[in-house]
C-alpha cells in the first residue's frame, strides 16, 4: 500500500571487496538467489518472496559501502510527478536510462542532504516468486541458509538529518514514524515510511556524509531469527549484536557483517504504521533503550562502525 | 601454512600478548583467546576500527582492505587492519583505531 506514489524500497547497490566471498555470504548464507551479472561485473540478486527481477546489486570495489538505494514508485506518471517534485525542491536530478541496471526501467537519481544517492524508478522486469499467482503454495522448497523473504529497509548515516526528513516528507510524501531528539531538540535519528511498515528507510546523524549502516532483510518469526543466528554460528559469520529487540520500530533483530564489513540485519515483527498517527519520540538520553531494548545500552559499534 | 606454528603478537604500550596461529588473522586470534587491546569492528576490512601500525619491520601479509581506511601510502608504512593481518613472524603492533583517520581529516 502506498500513500505517496512511492511504493517500497526496490533495490540497494552494495560495494564489496571480493565478489567470491560476498556471493557465498549473500547466496549460500542469507539465501538470496543469483539472477544475473552485467558487463560491468555487477551481480544481481533477489530474495525468494520478491516478484521483481532483483533487489540487491553487488559491485566489487576498493572500499565497501553503498552506491545507491532505489525506491519503486507505483506508475510512470508517479515517477514523472515525483521527478518534478524533487527538481522543484531544489535537488539536482540525473536521469539514468532504462537498462543501465539490467531489467530496470529508467531511474531518477538525486543526492539527499546526508550525501547518499537515492533513486526512483517505476518499472522492473516481473519474474514472480516461483509459486505462481493461482492457488499458490506458501513457500518454495530448496531455499538456502537463512531464507530471507525480502530486502526490507536501509539505515544510513550522515549529516543534516532535519533536512533529510524535510526532503522525504515534503518532496517524496513519506511519513516520519519515529524520531530521536537531542537534548537541544534537534532530530538526530529519523525513521521514515512510504507504506504501512514502521520504516522503509532510516537515518542517524553522523559527521561523515554518505555512510552505510545496514541493509535489512525480512524474516517471518522470532524462531526464524534464532535459526538465522544458528547459521551465523555454524559459519562463523561475525555478529554485531542480537538476537534482541529494538525499542524503535519494535523489530526483533540480529546485526551481523558481510565479508567486506558491510552490516546486514535480519529482522521481523515491526508494527503496522498508519498515516493518521503522530510520530513516536525518543530522547537521546534513552537511545540505548531505543536501539537495544533489553540491554538498554548502545554497543559502541552501533555508533561508530559503518562502511 | 603450518597449523602447529604460532606467532607471538605483542601490543605496544601494554602488557598484552597472545599467540596467533599460522594463517590466522591477528584480530581473530585475540578474540578467540578472550584477549583485549585492539578495538573490534566489522571484522571484514571495511570499517577501520581495528587499524594498527606494525612496528620493528615485522614480517606479515595482508588480505584486501578498504582503500577508504588504508591508503597505498598507509599500507607501505606498515599500517593495516588487524582483521586482515596475517603474521609471518612474531609481531609488535600499535593499535590506532579511528585516531589516525581523525587526525588526517
Amino acid at each position: 500500500m502506498s500513500f505517496t506514489g512511492v511504493m517500497r524500497p526496490g533495490h540497494v547497490c552494495i560495494r564489496v571487496l571480493e565478489m567470491g566471498p560476498a556471493l557465498t555470504h549473500y547466496v549460500e548464507r542469507l539465501g538470496l538467489q543469483k539472477v544475473g551479472q552485467d558487463d560491468q561485473g555487477r551481480v544481481y540478486l533477489k530474495a525468494w518472496d520478491e516478484h521483481d527481477r532483483f533487489s540487491i546489486v553487488l559491485r566489487e570495489a576498493d572500499a565497501p559501502g553503498m552506491d545507491f538505494m532505489g525506491f519503486k514508485v507505483c506508475s510512470t506518471a508517479d515517477l514523472d510527478r515525483l521527478e518534478l517534485a524533487v527538481r522543484d525542491y531544489g535537488c539536482d536530478v540525473e536521469r539514468i536510462p532504462a537498462g543501465e541496471l539490467v531489467g530496470c526501467g529508467h531511474r531518477v537519481r538525486f543526492t539527499i542532504p546526508s550525501g547518499h544517492s537515492v533513486e526512483l524508478y517505476a518499472e522492473k522486469d516481473y519474474v514472480g516468486n516461483g509459486l505462481g499467482l493461482t492457488n499458490p503454495d506458501p513457500w518454495p522448497e530448496g531455499l538456502k541458509g537463512m531464507q530471507v523473504n525480502r530486502f526490507d529497509h536501509g539505515l544510513l548515516y550522515g549529516p543534516n538529518i532535519p533536512d533529510v526528513v524535510d526532503f522525504f516528507v515534503n518532496a517524496l510524501g513519506f511519513n516520519l514514524t519515529e524520531k530521536v531528539l537531542s537534548p537541544d531538540q534537534k532530530i538526530i535519528g529519523a525513521f521514515l515510511s512510504c507504506s504501512n511498515k514502521a520504516h522503509d528507510i532510516a537515518f542517524i546523524d553522523y559527521p561523515e556524509p554518505g555512510k552505510f549502516h545496514h541493509a535489512s532483510f525480512l524474516l517471518n518469526s522470532w524462531e526464524e531469527l534464532l535459526r538465522a543466528a544458528d547459521i551465523m554460528g555454524m559459519y562463523e559469520i561475525p555478529i554485531d549484536i542480537g538476537p534482541t529487540r529494538h525499542g524503535i520500530t519494535r523489530g526483533r533483530t540480529i546485526y551481523f557483517f558481510d565479508p567486506s564489513g558491510n552490516r546486514n540485519e535480519v529482522f521481523c515483527g515491526d508494527y503496522t504504521w498508519y498515516a493518521d498517527r503522530d510520530p513516536i519520540t525518543w530522547h537521546a538520553e534513552e537511545l540505548g533503550k531505543a536501539i537495544f531494548y533489553h540491554d538498554r545500552k548502545l554497543n559502541e559499534n552501533f555508533l561508530t562502525v559503518v562502511t | 601454512m603450518n597449523e602447529s606454528r604460532a606467532y607471538r603478537i605483542t601490543i605496544a604500550d601494554s602488557d598484552e600478548d597472545f599467540l596467533c596461529k599460522d594463517g590466522q588473522n591477528v584480530l581473530r586470534a585475540m578474540e578467540r583467546l578472550g584477549r583485549k587491546g585492539i578495538p573490534v569492528g566489522c571484522r571484514g576490512g571495511g570499517c577501520g576500527i581495528c587499524r594498527v601500525q606494525v612496528l620493528d619491520n615485522g614480517r606479515y601479509r595482508t588480505l584486501k582492505m578498504s582503500r577508504a581506511q588504508i591508503s597505498i601510502q598507509d599500507e607501505a608504512s606498515g599500517m593495516c587492519l588487524a582483521c586482515k593481518l596475517i603474521p609471518q613472524g612474531d609481531l609488535r603492533i600499535q593499535p590506532l583505531g579511528l585516531l589516525r583517520k581523525k587526525l588526517n581529516n
